[in-house]
This record gives C-alpha cells, sequence and structure tokens, in this order.
C-alpha cells in the first residue's frame, strides 16, 4: 500500500557522523534557505529516501539512523544505532547517523519521542520504540522488494541490507529498493527479536563518532562559525541572585572589533565584538557596578549551620521506613553514631557553556550542545518571544554534559536574549571558564547523620538516618514533587525500583529534612547516588567494624532478598581476592549499590604511606546493567566513572564566600590526573531481562569504596570531603 | 602584523601582539581542533606544538613566536588520520566526549618526539591533560600500543 510522499527535507537535518572509511566527512550544513549555505552533501538529497523517521537509505546502501537523544561521551549515539540496526537488518558498515532536530519533532508529533539525554536513560528509556522503528523499517523494505518481484514477502529474507527471494534466488539491496519503501504505509505491528538473537546488540563494536575526534574535525559548539558571525563573553552577577545595576563601556567602545555592550536579562552584561578574544578582554575591562541582592553575606559557613540544623530538626519526610527503629536502636547492645557531609560540586565540562543565536521578528535558529534538544527548544521560544514553531535548535556534539546541559539551557536564553538585541546577526556567546565555574547548577550539598544499632551476635537490628540539606527538585522541577517530597533525595536508598536500596535492614528509617540554600543545585552525574553511597556504604563499614566483623561478610547477612546486587558484588570479592593477602601495604574497601536500575560494586586497593600520601592502585569493579548493548563502551564508562567520583573524592569543592563561589578555574577546582589513575578491571555481567543505565552508576561507589580501603589502611574514617584537607597519616 | 608558520605555511596575521596564539589559530585561521577549556595553561586542551615541543597555546603570546618556528596544530598532526597515536587511539576507541582529544593527542605526540618508548612514569610525567570524561587508561594503554604499531612497521 502507498502512502502520500512525506514533504520532508533532508536539509533540516544538521550533523552527521560516519564509521571509518563510510565515504562520508562530516558534514556540517544549514538549511539552504535560511543561510544560504550550501555543501556537496546537499547535492544527493534528492536520491536518498527516508523509509521511516529513524532510517533514510542512499541509493549505495548507506544508511542513515536518526538519534533523538544526544551524544556527550557516552557512546548513546552508537548504542543506539545498534538497536536499530539489529531489527533493520542492515550492513552495520554502512550505517551513519544524524541528529534529528527539535523543530521538526514538533512538526511531527514527536515521532522521535523525548530528546532528553540525563538519568542514564539514552538507551534504557528509548530502547523499545528505536528498535521498533528499525523493525518497521525492515517491514516496509522487504515488503518493497516483493512488491516490485511480484512475490509475497514471507519467501524474502534478509540479512546485511541484501533482500533474497528464497524460491528463486533473485535478490536486491536496500538501496535498491528505500525509494519504493518510502511511499508504503508503515505496519502497525511489528515483531521484535528475542534478546537470544541479536548479532550486534551485545557487540562490543567501535564507536561511530571516533575518527574526528582524532583530527580536529570534530566541531563542537564552542567551534562553530556561521556567516557574519559575531562572538560574546558575557559576565553575570556573581553573587546568586545579584543583578546588574551598571556599567560604563565608554573606556571598552573603542576597543578594536567592539561592535556592542549589552545588558542581558537583569543580572548580566555582554560584550559583542568580531573575534571572542576581543570580546573577552574587553569586558575584563569593563567597569560594572552590582546590585548583590539578598544573598551577600552568605558562607559555607552559614550554609552548613542551616544543615546542621536540620539534622535534629522534629519535622522531615520519609523515604523509606520499616519496623521500629527507635525501639529497636533502645534493645540493641551496641550503637554507632556518625555524620557525613557532601560538598557542592561542579559539572566542569571540558566546554564551557556556549550556544549560537540568530534572532528576527519572524524566526529564531540556535546551534548548541545541549543533552535535551526539546527543553533547548523552549528555552530558545521563551527568549526569543516567538512560537516554538517559529523557532530551531540544531544540537551538536557535547564537549562533555554531566547533568549541566540538560535541565538548564540559562546559555541558550542569554545567547538569544544578545542576539534579539542584534537582529539578523548570528551571534556565538561563549562562557570563559570563569563563567562556568561561578554560574553553575551545583551538585547539592547535603549532610546525614546515622545510628545503627547491632545485636549480641553482631547483626544489624535498627537503621536510622537523616538526611539534612538541599533538594534539586524543589528548585529545578517541584512538579516532579510529590506531596511536597522529593523522592530524587532518596535514590539507592529507596524500598523499590531502579534506586533501591541493596539491603534488608529488620528496623529502618530513612528521612530527609529538606534545607534548601540559596545556590541553584542541579543534577550532577550519579546525582544523589553520589552522596547516599558514600553515606551509607561507609557507615556499613563502620557498623561492621563495630561488630568486629569482615565488611564483605556483615553485607553479604543483609543481601539474602538482593540477589543481583550480591552477585556484582561477590564477583568483585572473588576478582580481587578478598579474603586472600593483598599487596604489602595495599588495603581494600568495598561498595556496593544499585541505581539507574543497574546493579554495581567495586573493591579499590589502597595505600597510604607515612606522610599520609595516598595512592588507589587498583579497582575492581562489576556491573549488571540487565542487557549490556556495547560491552566496550560500558567499560570505558565504568573507566570513566572513577575519574569522575574520584575526582569528586580527592579535589572537588564548591565553597561559597559572600554569596558567590570561591573557585575560578582548575586551579581552584582541580580534576584527577593520568598519574593519579588506577588500573580498572572490570566484569561486565548482564544478567537479562531489564535495561539498566551505564553512565552513571559505577560514580556512586567509587568514593565509598575507596574511603572504606582508606580506613583499613590507616584507622581513618573519613567523613567530610574533599580529601584534599584531610590528613592520611595512620590514626 | 606577525609572521607564523603554521602546519608547514608560512602566514601573516594581523592582530593585536597579545593575542594568545590559541585564539590567532582558532579566530584567525580557523583552526578549531585546538580548544579552549581554561585558558591559564592547565588543562591541555589547547596543546600545540612549538619546534616538536608540546606547548599550552592558550598562554602563549602571539607576539612571542617568530617565523622560524614550527606551529604543528592537531590538523597537522598528519593528512590522513596515520600518525601512530591516531591509528592506535582508533584502534581503542580512547575518546569519549572528544573535547580534550586533540590536546591529549598532542601531548602524547611530543612525548614520543622526545622519547620513542615511554615508560608509566614518563606518561605520567607529560601527559597533564584534564579529561573529565575519564579516558586516562585508554590514553596511556594508546600510548603503547603507538609504541608497538611502530615496532611492528619496522620489523615487517
Amino acid at each position: 500500500m502507498k502512502k502520500e510522499r512525506l514533504n520532508f527535507s533532508r536539509r533540516d537535518f544538521l550533523i552527521r557522523t560516519t564509521t571509518a572509511g563510510a565515504g562520508f566527512s562530516l558534514g556540517l550544513y544549514l538549511p539552504l534557505t535560511s543561510c544560504g549555505v550550501q555543501t556537496a552533501e546537499e547535492q544527493t538529497l534528492s536520491e536518498v529516501a527516508e523509509v521511516n523517521a529513524w532510517v533514510v537509505i542512499e541509493p549505495d546502501d548507506t544508511v542513515i539512523i536518526r538519534i533523538a537523544r544526544s551524544e556527550m561521551g557516552q557512546g548513546t549515539l552508537t548504542g543506539l544505532a545498534q538497536l536499530v540496526t539489529e531489527e533493520l537488518e542492515c550492513d552495520w558498515s554502512k550505517v551513519t547517523t544524524e541528529y534529528a532536530t527539535p523543530g521538526q519533532s514538533l512538526a511531527r508529533d514527536r515521532v522521535w519521542g523525548s530528546f532528553s539525554t540525563g538519568g542514564s536513560q539514552g538507551i534504557r528509556g528509548s530502547h523499545q520504540y528505536v528498535r521498533k522503528g528499525g523493525a518497521v523499517a525492515r517491514h516496509m523494505l522487504i515488503e518493497a522488494a516483493a512488491e516490485k518481484w511480484g512475490v509475497t514477502m514471507d519467501e524474502c529474507r534478509v540479512l546485511n541490507s541484501v533482500i533474497t527471494h528464497v524460491p528463486s534466488g533473485r535478490s536486491t539491496t536496500y538501496g535498491k529498493v528505500a525509494a519504493l519503501a518510502a511511499e508504503l504505509i508503515p505496519p502497525v505491528h511489528v515483531g521484535l527479536k528475542d534478546p537470544k538473537d541479536w548479532k550486534i546488540i551485545g557487540k562490543p563494536v567501535k564507536r561511530l563518532d571516533t575518527i574526528n575526534k582524532l583530527n580536529g574535525k570534530q566541531v563542537f559548539g564552542a567551534d562553530l562559525m556561521l556567516p557574519g558571525m559575531l562572538n560574546a563573553s558575557i559576565k553575570a552577577c556573581p553573587v546568586f541572585g545579584g543583578k546588574l545595576k551598571s556599567f560604563n563601556d565608554a573606556k571598552i567602545r573603542k576597543l578594536p572589533g567592539v561592535r556592542a555592550v549589552l545588558a542581558v536579562d537583569d543580572n548580566a552584561v555582554a560584550v559583542v565584538a568580531d573575534t571572542w578574544w576581543q570580546a573577552k578582554t574587553a569586558l575584563d575591562v569593563l567597569p560594572v557596578t552590582w546590585s548583590n541582592g539578598p544573598n551577600a553575606k552568605m558562607s559555607s559557613a552559614s550554609i552548613a549551620q542551616m544543615l546542621d540544623e536540620g539534622l535534629s530538626a522534629d519535622d522531615a519526610f520519609v523515604g523509606n521506613k520499616n519496623g521500629d527503629v527507635k525501639k529497636a536502636l533502645q534493645s540493641a547492645v551496641k550503637t554507632v553514631e556518625a555524620s557525613y557531609g557532601y560538598p557542592y560540586q561542579n559539572h566542569a565540562t571540558m566546554e564551557p557553556m556556549n550556544a549560537s543565536a540568530r534572532w528576527t521578528k519572524e524566526r529564531c535558529e540556535v546551534w548548541c550542545p545541549t543533552q535535551n534538544g526539546e527543553a533547548a527548544l523552549e528555552a530558545t521560544a521563551e527568549a526569543a518571544g516567538l512560537p516554538a514553531t517559529q523557532c530551531e535548535v540544531y544540537k551538536i556534539h557535547l564537549g562533555g554534559g554531566f547533568g549541566r546541559r540538560g535541565a538548564f539551557h540559562d546559555f541558550v536564553k542569554q545567547a538569544v536574549a544578545i542576539a534579539k538585541q542584534m537582529p539578523g546577526t548570528w551571534i556565538k556567546l561563549l562562557w570563559t571558564r570563569e563563567e562556568d565555574m561561578q554560574h553553575g547548577h551545583y551538585h547539592p550539598i547535603t549532610k546525614a547523620k546515622l545510628v545503627g544499632g547491632l545485636n549480641e551476635r553482631g547483626d544489624l537490628v535498627g537503621l536510622h538516618m537523616r538526611i539534612s540539606g538541599q533538594s534539586i527538585l524543589a528548585s529545578v522541577n517541584p512538579k516532579w514533587m510529590q506531596g511536597g517530597v522529593d523522592m530524587f533525595t532518596f535514590q539507592c536508598l529507596l524500598p523499590e525500583g531502579d534506586h533501591a536500596i541493596s539491603y534488608t535492614v529488620p528496623n529502618l528509617l530513612i528521612e530527609h529534612a529538606m534545607r534548601n540554600p540559596p545556590v541553584p543545585p542541579g543534577f550532577w552525574r550519579g546525582v544523589n547516588v553520589n552522596q547516599n553511597t558514600i553515606y551509607i556504604e561507609s557507615f556499613l563499614d563502620e557498623l561492621a567494624h563495630a561488630a568486629g566483623k569482615d565488611p564483605l561478610e556483615f553485607r553479604r547477612k543483609l543481601m539474602d532478598k538482593h540477589p543481583k546486587s550480591l552477585a556484582v558484588l561477590n564477583a568483585v570479592a572473588e576478582k580481587v581476592g578478598w579474603g586472600k593477602a593483598a599487596p604489602k601495604g595495599v588495603h581494600r574497601g568495598l561498595a556496593v549499590c544499585k541505581a539507574f536500575a543497574s546493579h554495581v560494586a567495586t573493591c579499590a586497593e589502597v595505600s597510604v604511606d607515612n606522610k599520609g600520601k595516598l595512592k588507589i592502585h587498583r579497582i575492581v569493579a562489576a556491573t549488571d546493567p540487565g542487557y549490556a548493548v556495547n560491552p566496550q563502551q560500558i567499560e570505558a564508562q565504568v573507566e570513566g566513572s572513577f575519574v569522575f567520583g574520584l575526582s569528586a573524592l580527592l579535589y572537588g569543592e564548591c565553597t561559597i564566600k559572600d554569596g558567590a563561589v570561591e573557585q575560578k578555574n582548575f586551579d581552584s577546582y582541580p580534576s584527577m590526573l593520568i598519574s593519579e589513575m588506577p588500573k580498572v578491571e572490570v566484569i561486565v555481567m548482564p544478567s537479562g531481562g531489564f535495561w539498566g543505565g551505564i553512565g552513571e552508576p559505577t560514580i556512586a561507589v567509587a568514593a565509598p569504596a575507596v574511603l572504606n580501603a582508606i580506613f583499613a589502611a590507616t584507622g581513618k574514617r573519613i567523613r567530610e570531603f574533599p580529601l584534599k584537607h584531610v590528613d592520611l597519616r595512620s590514626a | 602584523m606577525v609572521k607564523l608558520k603554521i602546519n608547514g605555511k608560512s602566514v601573516d596575521i594581523d592582530v593585536d601582539d597579545s593575542t594568545p596564539l590559541l585564539w590567532v589559530l582558532r579566530e584567525q585561521l580557523g583552526l578549531t581542533g585546538s580548544k579552549y577549556s581554561c585558558g591559564i595553561g592547565l588543562c591541555g586542551a589547547c596543546t600545540v606544538h612549538i619546534n616538536g615541543e608540546a606547548v599550552r597555546s592558550c598562554i602563549v603570546p602571539v607576539s612571542s613566536l617568530s617565523a622560524s618556528q614550527d606551529v604543528v596544530t592537531i590538523e597537522g598532526l598528519s593528512s590522513d588520520n596515520s600518525h601512530l597515536l591516531q591509528q592506535a587511539w582508533a584502534e581503542l576507541d580512547v575518546p569519549q566526549c572528544g573535547y580534550c582529544q586533540p590536546g591529549m593527542i598532542m601531548s602524547a605526540a611530543a612525548l614520543l618526539n622526545s622519547n620513542p618508548d615511554p615508560s608509566d612514569a614518563d606518561i605520567d610525567a607529560n601527559v597533564t591533560n584534564i579529561c573529565r570524561c575519564g579516558t586516562f587508561n585508554r590514553v596511556r594503554h594508546g600510548i603503547h600500543l603507538a609504541v608497538d604499531i611502530n615496532k611492528r612497521g619496522r620489523s615487517s
């Protein structure tokens, strides 16, 4: 059956990555109608066929898979292409990808689903409909071949983009029937393969986006050059909630290249110049007066005081409760009590925030690295004062995301606000590192007090955990709260679900006293699992020590009803040789958790010398993500998670003085280097039956495993971070 | 006017003397492979070679350079991704987001220029680039693999 041909131009699709040698270099082009940029690629547009929203096929059998989620290093682009390819039965060596645009999504009734790329959701949140997209396209391609040959579909087989009519032996390829397939009505029902029949899901195939990252050709938002483009540098009031009072541009108006000095919204000032360097250096010497507002006296000490009060306050939200913890603790033979705290962290993506915008009365377009194209489009429309249908966002690979570029598009709104003051001109706004450090949406700050009770046998009989501190949702998305409760605060401590606690404790109470300092919080890779796992896994070690028990045995006793968490814990224990002697001077620590639906565990081996110098020698890490789409990329994510989690543990903190973040660059907010990187042995152990996340879970176990190993090495229990402030010499 | 030699070509640049080499590369010459990230010579995303040595180009004023010095950027490392490190990086899928990788590769390439078979300690001392995605172990493996590819090439 034929359908009306869609009047849909591929010119609206922007960036294509390719497998090595597939014939395309990076194509970066704009709609012809909007700015007159034309590339060689456009010349082939008339020959390509959109089989369905997910699959476009060229006459030479090149398969272009449309991707809605964002690639920021986590490998989701390749993983999603594997999912489509699996069902499409196409030749992987001829697969390329391109981003769908949010504007097209709006025009096509959200045919690609959500664009949101966070919460380790890229694959686990879309695998069903993405695979279906591939299966539908396969069906249409076979139907087209069958129609051409005048045979029935069930006599046809397909393998690697080649369709064969079995009885006659005739064959054709996807490229030859794609145009015909594109005119057919898609089937409503298609089955998906049984996982046991998967051929490319589960294979450690190479990433599709590597080559251009080796030679400087990968264009990031910060690199973008568009016709007539001007460059902007911006400075917002350093004090949270403060406003722009005035600026005196007399001194810089005449500087070379400077085109404009502009107020942006009510809290920032920008210089627009021919080059970014001119804009930045002019802004550096611009006299600006701020109105600092009500937070001018806020400090880390005042925030700590606020959180300390919450640790013992009467009112708190309950996240997990069973039994009678009060009674259990009263009747315990021994109780242990400890308080922990976790500081603010900055995402510190290597590529600072940026966006390029062009505004006219009729239309506003933005190019930006974003973790959520649809949210970027909303931000564009809002700042432009135009309906979203008159706006478009072109996505570019991100130079790091980590949660900074998903829920917040402050940088997009600023770029549009500048562009609106200079209609018709492309403006590229690029933040300095200093601006990026001071205007983040920070990992929230919390503290926790834990009390545990042991019986005469040293078993855990009750655990009370009080968290005090900041809610992300209260600031970012109150609509997601339930009756004033931010359940995200309890990630990895919940009774059930993707973030269930990995233990069964007979009498348990976990609660949250919400205390929200006026420092903007955000989703930071791993989110609340980071600090919660430090709290619970360190404290379980404290309890095991108090009970005189082995930390592995102590945990195992609480994990009967958590077989998958137990399995990853056992896997690392076995591989590391738990119970057998470690190398001389080397000590071990464990941590386990369930996060983003995956089960992860880690054992760290560390030594601390007599000067207190820590060396992390070896990490063994196990992950059960249910289905493992690309094991070598899972290994890369697990290794990388240790850099993110341990950088925070060793160095990461944003402190507040006079209402502003004190850290301004990597000198005061350091990140781990290769010299500090331990050997990491990754165990990928997919047990099947569910889809767990990969990019975040392991971050959570990195820090507590190292902290527990430090305790084993030194007898020191560290409860405040980062470690750069702590004297690690043996107690 | 400043005269420079970039990737083997002589160029005349009309720019303020204090402009860092990084911004001349990016904004005057369109060579955006060298990245801006910290601007204070710390993170290494802007690393290029000057006479074969790794330099943080974000803190080198263009006026300090002369036309006799060879500046090589990631774009000039090879014309066809054939540099040993590019081969090794592709083999191991080293990059994640990729933003730090041009600088990472240029740091590693400068190390190999001076030390064709570096130890892990040599790598630790010379590759001091920040990578927030955490590609370090593949970077280390990649440098060793590049050495191996070179040895295999010479023995065959």
